[in-house]
């Protein structure tokens, strides 16, 4: 909590806040990343047997190889959430399914069959993005100051 | 076979990064999401994330900082090519399949599944 917002509450809540810190369930940050690693590394080495895959089979280079990985395991997250299986495994794994693309297209599709109810324009157009919108959006944003700031420099005459 | 094992590494490495923002930072996922996105961009920038994706191919490819990376690369490949508008144009170039067959797979599977729960 920020100290803004501390300032405000009266000392018995301050006691409060301080009490309920004490209390709140100590996070296993070692057995987390364990996790994490163990679930995020597989997916990655995954992606890598497809991209593999795609060269070898589907006379895709190095670098066009990227796409149809990407997509494919889109699909299938997409289908896991769908099937209700994704949770469980990112209850296990945490950001160890949350980082790899596979939870970008995880949040798309939880969003969407979650807001069905609501109506398809409404509901599954207008929420789809509720989620992966802040990725978008900082990402994109990121990415044209970080161009802007390159070509700057470049026409600059430096690097 | 090396490739797989540093995908491996560095894939979980990055996945690692991601939880430690999570339980020690306390970010909610979407932030941890957007940081390194924004983290994949400046080091796209920078020039350090192809390095990182030649060497560890998918361990760098798969995870969501890749994202960042790429719109950069768009961008710059395209401003390279068409001049300043490039920086518009490009910025989706490479992320495209990315983020359609999201939204495609993802509204599909709002056709055809039920919500849970």
């Amino acid at each position: 909590m920020s100290s803004k917002k501390k300032k405000k509450l009266t000392p018995t809540q301050q006691k409060y806040q301080v009490f309920a810190k004490e209390r709140e369930p100590k996070r296993p940050v070692v057995k987390n990343s364990i996790r994490a690693f163990i679930a995020g590394g597989l997916i990655c080495t995954f992606g890598q047997g497809l991209q593999w895959m795609y060269i070898r089979y589907f006379n895709f280079t190095e670098k066009t190889a990227g796409d149809p990985t990407v997509a494919t395991l889109i699909i299938i997250s997409v289908l896991l959430t769908g099937l209700g299986v994704y949770d469980h495994i990112a209850q296990w794994a945490g950001a160890g399914t949350a980082v790899p693309v596979t939870g970008f297209a995880n949040t798309i599709a939880s969003a969407s069959i979650e807001h069905r109810s609501e109506g398809y324009v409404l509901g599954v157009g207008g929420n789809m993005f509720k989620l992966a919108g802040s990725v978008i959006a900082f990402g994109v944003f990121s990415a044209f100051v970080v161009a802007l700031i390159k070509i700057t420099i470049k026409s600059l005459g430096g690097v | 076979m090396d490739k797989f094992i540093w995908a491996f590494l560095v894939g979980g490495t990055i996945c690692v990064i991601g939880q430690i923002l999570m339980d020690v930072f306390r970010l909610t996922p979407a932030h941890t999401m957007s940081a390194l996105v924004v983290t994949g961009a400046i080091l796209g920038g920078l020039g350090l994330y192809e390095p990182l994706a030649e060497f560890a191919g998918a361990g760098a490819t798969v995870p969501i900082s890749s994202f960042g990376n790429a719109l950069v690369k768009g961008a710059l490949a395209e401003a390279e090519r068409n001049g300043i508008v490039g920086v518009l144009t490009g910025i989706f170039e490479i992320t495209s399949a990315g983020v359609s067959s999201a939204i495609i797979f993802g509204f599909f599977a709002s056709l055809i599944f039920k919500p849970k729960g």
